[in-house]
């Protein structure tokens, strides 16, 4: 009894970890996607800032210069993806793609160049990276059952990302449905010419979602290098941006579903890294290949049959022209 | 960012007094190698209702999107309240109480009314108190003019007349002493127009300045006090709507005399040709809209069916032509059953002779994207080559005959579709249809969009298949098209033919109160109309002439 509630806290555990990343990018795309501009290159996006991070922390030894630098490196692409989609009004998912591309490339390149570690940054250790906060109580709450177990284990005891990713989920479900921006945000992802009418700049609003959505990605790539890991490894952000898409497609593009669906899949990865190895009556011993893949399986299933029509924002994908 | 609403602080006090509520001088714009708007002037005097009319490219809208700050002007100057402004953009034209309402209308279908009320005009960086300041404010709106809406209602949920409201709303919210609407009525049933006429006579009677452009003439002159006609992108005329006739607004419009009526001789009906016996027709979800409908039409006739929109006309039209299947019944040509169900009951529509011009030529009856001599041949391709080759040479040919006939301009075969006119756009498919000779033609708004000098054309078109022994289905929601081509009138009222007319001798308010329904012993009222007038358009069009309106100051 005692042991179960011990294993299901660490896989609880782990989800909280393994769900931060997601739900930083899904609530990126969410203000991009929301404002009309299609963002599947949030991977690149998590992939750059994670490498900037890691290797700003390496050089500088301080984790803050280093999620400043992941930040900074995911403006940069979305600036180019917003010079791109909004301004020359080309097509958002192959600039987006592109984008992905240019980050695979670009930080194996300069993590070469500059380590020459093989694409690997320098192991970071200390200040170099996000510690773990405890909570003030935790250590003497230990010892009460359940109670101890859940506020010591689970609530107490992870990095400061982590905490400001489950703020930033009520934080942006308030900008988006109880203030001004909010309004004009998603009215300029459903018309923007209901937006250029009611005399506000379109491409103003655009970058403004851009900046956000840049923001947020820059943090959840700088907690995979900084706060999770311990340095940046070739391609780690692994697919997370894309899921993270999904979260958003599954959650209908909006913010408290989407913390809920990344959940879902953090969840599924925890599973997934304690399952493994572990022989099963009938079956016998899963090959780590078939665990690894729960997590995708289940996306194309779900998105396939469970979640019905997701009706996206109408004017998402669409390049804004003033028609004549 | 803030403070636009009421948007006074622009407007000083001092001018009020001037009589133009609007001066446009000298207002030049060029698109490309085109001429949009010629050295416009153009005065309009406060408290006024004033038409502009002009057929379609004459360069109406993009006048009135210099007015709202859409587009900056090349050359010329903009006066309100007799004081000159550079208005950049559309928040500058909303400062100076400058409010439009688009053809398209500009809101956002997921939000809610008051959300498209404030979007824009917000006076707070947080929604709720505006949308509760907002909330009053539009109910004072809807008791001063009539538009009442409710304010929670989520906007794709609202009927085209109910969105034409709240963008009427959205441009008085802002504080818009003149309101400009482009194409008002195009997208309106008879009532919701109807309806739209009595707020404008309201607004005006507050005060307010309107600019209606329209290329309704009928709407002109009931509704305007004055009225401005453009051509080719030059203002040719403005006149006192109470000193013109609709006779001389169309000559000014087009550059040359039109015929208003149509002319025709008597018809000769000869055998019966298309026959529809107890036709039932469901729309996309399963509700009966055509209930069990029985008429024929016969060789050298046209049978028009008269009836407020969304009565049950599309989905008997698309039956018909084997767009859509039919629940039960028959439609027969030439005494010859067609059998219409599966996916390619229009190909063997076409087969057993009958044609069909649909009612949205955009939906349904081209591709836009495709060039001119390509559409000529949709739905016929088959007769040009053999087996899976195209015998180009020969399409383009026989495309290149119909555009001649048809008088289609640009005469260019291979200029993309949606470049042309929507005139000459329904010219194409007019040509493509009529001239494959078949023996009924079936026509659904043949003149919807489409400018006055070419509506004379189709409608001559379609006198000609009569009176060369086809049988013509005509399905309208313009009466007046109705009535002029007509030799049989058809109602239908909720997808059941509740009444024949003869055109000549119909009266126009018995037609008008058949196709609501409230015929007799038969009310039902139609939402949208306000109590006190659930009678056809014609009535309230004529009580708010403005030559009635004896009793209000015109200046």
């Amino acid at each position: 009894m005692e042991q179960l509630l011990v294993d299901i806290t660490l896989i609880l555990d782990s989800t909280v970890r393994l769900a931060v990343p997601l739900i930083l990018a899904s609530l990126a795309g969410l203000y991009s996607e929301r404002s009309g501009i299609v963002d599947i290159g949030l991977e690149g996006k998590l992939l750059a800032a994670a490498f900037a991070a890691a290797a700003m922390s390496a050089v500088t030894g301080s984790a803050w210069l280093g999620l400043l630098a992941g930040i900074g490196a995911a403006l940069m692409f979305s600036g180019i993806h917003g010079l791109a989609s909004i301004n020359f009004k080309g097509n958002q998912t192959i600039s987006g793609v592109a984008l992905n591309f240019l980050a695979a490339g670009l930080t194996t390149f300069l993590g070469q160049s500059w380590f020459k570690r093989g694409g690997y940054t320098p192991q970071l250790s200390g200040d170099q990276r996000f510690n773990p906060i405890n909570l003030p109580f935790a250590e003497q709450l230990r010892d009460v059952p359940v109670i101890g177990q859940i506020y010591g284990e689970l609530i107490s005891g992870h990095n400061i990302i982590t905490y400001f990713a489950f703020v930033a989920v009520p934080a942006t479900a308030w900008v988006l449905f109880r203030t001004r921006f909010g309004l004009r945000l998603r009215a300029v992802g459903e018309n923007p010419k209901a937006i250029d009418t009611a005399g506000i700049s379109v491409t103003r609003l655009r970058y403004q979602a851009l900046i956000i959505t840049a923001v947020l990605v820059g943090i959840g790539g700088a907690y995979l290098s900084i706060a999770q890991s311990a340095g940046f490894n070739n391609n780690m952000s692994a697919g997370r941006g894309y899921i993270a898409l999904a979260a958003l497609i599954f959650a209908k593009w909006r913010p408290g579903p989407a913390l809920l669906v990344c959940l879902m899949f953090g969840f599924l990865d925890a599973v997934q890294f304690r399952i493994q190895g572990q022989v099963f009556p009938i079956i016998g011993e899963v090959p780590v290949q078939a665990i690894q893949a729960l997590p995708y399986i289940l996306t194309v299933v779900l998105l396939a049959g469970f979640i019905g029509r997701a009706v996206a924002p109408k004017a998402a994908g669409v390049p804004y022209t003033k028609e004549r | 960012m803030t403070g636009l609403n009421p948007a006074n602080e622009q407007r000083s006090p001092g001018t009020a007094a001037s009589a133009l509520a609007i001066e446009l001088v000298g207002i030049n714009k060029h698109f490309g190698p085109v001429h949009a708007n010629r050295d416009i002037h153009l005065a309009i005097k406060r408290g006024t209702v004033h038409g502009i009319v002009g057929e379609n490219g004459a360069g109406k809208s993009t006048l009135m999107s210099i007015l709202y700050g859409f587009y900056t002007a090349d050359s010329g100057t903009i006066m309100v309240d007799g004081v000159e402004h550079k208005i950049t953009d559309s928040r500058h034209a909303l400062a100076l109480g400058i409010g439009m309402v688009h053809q398209h209308f500009m809101l956002v279908d997921n939000f809610t009314v008051l959300e498209n009320v404030v979007l824009g005009a917000e006076d707070s960086a947080l929604l709720r108190p505006t949308l509760n300041r907002a909330r009053d404010h539009l109910k004072q709106l809807a008791r001063d003019y009539g538009l009442e809406i409710d304010p929670d209602a989520v906007v794709e949920n609202l009927s085209v007349g109910q969105q034409q409201r709240v963008e009427i709303l959205k441009a008085l919210y802002r504080g818009a002493e003149t309101l400009i609407l482009d194409e008002p009525t195009g997208v309106l049933t008879p009532a919701e127009a109807d309806h739209l006429f009595r707020i404008l006579g309201k607004l005006r009677a507050e005060g307010k300045t309107i600019i209606l452009i329209t290329h309704k003439l009928r709407e002109i002159m009931a509704i305007t006090d004055e009225v401005s006609v453009m051509r080719q992108g030059e203002m040719v005329a403005t006149l006192a709507t109470a000193q013109t006739s609709p006779e001389q607004l169309a000559e000014l419009m087009v550059g040359r005399r039109v015929l208003l009526r149509v002319e025709k001789g008597a018809a000769t009906p000869g055998a019966v040709l298309l026959e529809v016996e107890n036709l039932v027709v469901t729309d996309d979800f399963g509700v009966p809209r055509v209930k069990s409908v029985n008429f024929q039409v016969r060789s050298g006739e046209i049978v028009g069916i008269a009836g407020v929109a969304g009565n049950g006309q599309s989905e008997l039209l698309e039956a018909i032509a084997g767009m859509r299947d039919q629940q039960s019944g028959e439609v027969r040509v030439k005494g010859k059953a067609l059998s219409l169900e599966g996916d390619d009951g229009a190909a063997r529509a076409r087969a057993a002779g009958l044609a069909h011009v649909p009612e949205d030529r955009l939906r349904m009856g081209l591709v836009t994207n495709f060039s001119a001599w390509e559409n000529t041949i949709l739905g016929y391709q088959d007769q040009y080559g053999a087996g899976p080759g195209l015998d180009i040479a020969k399409a383009r040919a026989s495309a290149s005959e119909y555009m001649k006939k048809f008088d289609v301009r640009p005469a260019n075969l291979d200029l993309k579709t949606s470049n042309f006119s929507g005139g000459n756009q329904q010219k194409l498919v007019l040509a493509r249809e009529m001239e494959r000779d078949p023996d009924v033609l079936i026509v659904g708004q043949p003149t919807r969009g489409v400018d006055i000098g070419a509506i004379e054309f189709i409608h001559n078109q379609i006198i000609k298949m009569r009176d060369a022994g086809k049988a013509i289905l005509l399905v309208s929601v313009e009466l007046d098209e109705i009535r002029s081509l007509s030799d049989r009138i058809l109602v239908i009222f909720d997808g059941q033919i509740v009444g024949e007319a003869d055109p000549a001798t119909a009266d126009e308010t018995e037609l008008g109160l058949r196709m609501t329904g409230s015929h007799k012993d038969h009310v039902v009222t139609e939402p949208g109309t306000l109590p006190e007038h659930e009678t056809p358009i014609q009535q309230t069009l004529v009580q708010m002439s403005p030559k009635d309106n004896s009793g209000r100051d015109t200046n």
